[in-house]
């Protein structure tokens, strides 16, 4: 279990963390929301040792990562960051050995050669194993070094923003990924990213975050709701739930179609599956007709300074 | 993508190293048996009367002469041209920037005006204490271009390598200008024009150190290579990121100093060397050094032979040499960033 406990940090005179406290259970996928300046990154910056905190402390299994030997906590806390752009020409088999630096500082053994293999082989990178860096497409470059961390052999694997620049079709494969890692291999994934669907959809837990604080912390069930996407995003979300996995829609305002009472749509639905009213119980249901008028900003957005 | 391969899948750790490295290290060691031959024929050349016949049999007079001048100059042909690329390598690695080498980041400036501070302040002192005088220079020197470097990291590779220059430009005036009110101008050409005319014997042991930097930079090639990915990336896999940028900023800054005190400052070759290599044989440092150090002794050595022929019996300076060919290989590496960077 990943533990963040009190951590603050300010630039300066700004607080960009504020007192955040957060258990990250063990072997599920826990995504991290937010708007821009939410904090997100700042607080993966913390876990993943990059930023020392102003106060407070972050452990891994009991590991306090500020004061832990470096490669004590690189054996038990992999971090992709979107910025990999790494300049050097290595092959991706490079790369994926480089995964296995904090076990043998360089001296491959025969240990390291098979867990090379295998996260060669899981991500369907044998083919590509000789080729450099910068002859793969986007895609291709993610897997790769999605297999570096997967050799680096570790229980908790960090990325952040892993679908940007990526296209729908490799999010979603990219997701699948981490779905996969989490089920089939037993890791556990903390995932900051921005499509609340792709959240919805993939994760076990989701951590909601606004002006450096946590607003929100639970199963999608109890995150993807109106009102509490409402309080995080400043922003009216219709939640439509489809089988069971809820999805927000974002409109614009003044768009020329309202949009859709949860009721119609579920009545759509009830047409085409037998098995709808057997959903999960609507306790909490956030679409009641007096919601569905669009809030006027002031009263919605609770102790936000503007 | 392939749907049907879950290929013939190679037995799991099968080799513990892959066909790659090994087919990588025959011409490794290929060139490094070459470059033998070549530095002991380099040996017949000369003034003096002992030709590559007389090698083998070598009368007292005629090794006398291969051991006072012949020997030390060919290992200083050798160890320096090695130095200065490898120097240049780990440079652009841990910079993660192709255009960066000691002489493009002020090193090798700060280290002359060591050489000069030590002979102001210590008189015509021994060549060991100009070596460390230059190395302290030299390294602070380059610490000051790594800080100016964090703060540009977003600019384009030309415009840092740009920025060095003139860097290196600013330290050199301050150098001459000093130079010039002790009325030692002159005196200063010996170490920005490399030359391997004075090496002696008993004059130009000093380079050997550049060996045992050598050994450890190749210990924390790795180290460099992951600090190249970046340094989120070196702090995810354990690596301390200012430590290792700190003993490669060290590693290269004596390697420079050492050269320069020797022999002199050659131009280009830790830029051009480094870079035709990597672009043959990619990043990977541990990989690439030995073969890095072999081009850069290869390449010293031609143009030392170049120097020593060209107007035979008079010689030139082999930073001339290197200078010239140096130049256009400069230019066509920069012209061919500048078309990968457009297209």
């Amino acid at each position: 279990m990943i533990t963040i406990d009190r951590v603050t940090h300010r630039y300066g005179s700004t607080t960009v963390l504020d007192d955040v406290s957060l258990e990250l259970p063990a072997g599920r996928v826990t995504s991290v929301i937010g708007p821009n300046g939410a904090g997100k990154s700042t607080l993966f910056s913390v876990v993943s040792r990059l930023l020392r905190p102003s106060a407070g402390r972050v452990t891994v299994d009991g590991l306090d990562v500020t004061s832990a030997r470096d490669t004590e906590v690189a054996r038990r806390l992999a971090v992709l960051r979107q910025d990999n752009q790494v300049a050097a020409r290595l092959t991706v088999l490079d790369l994926v050995r480089f995964g296995r630096f904090p076990h043998s500082g360089g001296r491959l053994t025969p240990e390291c050669h098979a867990k090379v293999e295998e996260a060669l082989a899981w991500l369907k990178l044998d083919p590509l194993r000789d080729r450099y860096l910068d002859q793969l497409s986007g895609g291709q470059r993610q897997r790769a070094f999605i297999a570096m961390v997967l050799a680096q052999d570790t229980d908790y694997l960090l990325l952040d923003e892993p679908l940007n620049n990526l296209d729908m079709k490799h999010s979603a494969a990219m997701m699948s990924l981490v779905r996969r890692a989490v089920d089939e291999l037993g890791k556990t994934a903390v995932v900051v990213m921005h499509d609340i669907n792709f959240a919805s959809a993939y994760s076990d837990h989701i951590v909601a975050m606004r002006d450096g604080a946590v607003v929100a912390a639970g199963t999608p069930a109890q995150i993807m709701r109106r009102e509490v996407l409402q309080d995080v995003f400043d922003m009216d979300i219709h939640v439509q739930d489809l089988n069971g996995m809820r999805l927000g829609i974002f409109w614009t305002p003044g768009a020329p179609v309202p949009p859709p009472s949860a009721v119609d749509l579920r009545d759509l639905l009830a047409g085409a599956a037998e098995d709808l009213p057997q959903r999960p119980a609507q306790e909490g249901e956030p679409h009641t007709p007096t919601q569905t008028q669009t809030p006027s900003p002031d009263t919605v957005t609770v102790g936000d300074a503007r | 993508m392939s749907t049907t391969v879950q290929a013939p899948s190679r037995p799991p750790a099968p080799a513990p190293a892959g066909g790659r490295e090994r087919a990588a290290r025959l011409p490794v060691l290929a060139a490094a048996g070459a470059l033998l031959v070549a530095a002991y024929l380099s040996l017949g050349i000369g003034v003096a009367d002992v030709g590559i016949g007389d090698l083998l049999r070598p009368t007292p007079e005629q090794w006398q002469v291969l051991t006072v001048s012949r020997i030390p100059r060919t290992a200083a042909v050798l160890l320096a041209g090695a130095a200065l690329s490898v120097a240049g390598l780990i440079m652009q690695r841990i910079t993660q920037n192709r255009f960066v080498s000691p002489s493009t980041s002020g090193t090798v400036e700060a280290a002359v005006l060591g050489i000069l501070v030590a002979t102001l302040l210590f008189g015509g002192s021994s060549l060991v204490v100009k070596m460390v005088v230059a190395i302290a220079t030299s390294i602070a020197g380059t610490l000051v271009f790594l800080q100016m470097l964090e703060r540009i990291r977003h600019q384009d590779p030309i415009v840092v390598a740009l920025v060095g220059l003139m860097y290196g430009g600013v330290i050199g005036a301050v150098t001459t200008f000093i130079a010039y009110q002790r009325d030692l101008v002159q005196y200063l050409d010996v170490w920005t024009t490399g030359s391997f005319s004075g090496i002696l014997q008993g004059r130009y042991e000093p380079i050997y150190v550049v060996l045992a930097v050598g050994v450890l930079g190749y210990l924390w090639a790795d180290r460099f290579t992951v600090v190249g990915m970046g340094r989120s990336m070196a702090t995810n896999l354990g690596v301390h990121y200012r430590r290792t940028m700190y003993v490669g900023l060290v590693v290269v800054s004596v390697m420079a100093a050492v050269v320069v005190v020797v022999v002199g400052a050659i131009p280009f070759l830790g830029l051009i060397v480094p870079n035709v290599v990597t672009l043959m044989l990619g990043d990977n440092l541990r990989r690439v050094l030995p073969a890095t150090a072999l081009a850069g002794a290869g390449f010293v050595l031609l143009c030392d032979v170049v120097a020593r022929t060209v107007r035979y019996p008079y010689e030139l300076p082999v930073a001339t040499i290197a200078g010239a060919i140096g130049a256009f290989v400069f230019v066509a590496l920069i012209l061919r960033a500048g078309r990968t960077a457009r297209s």
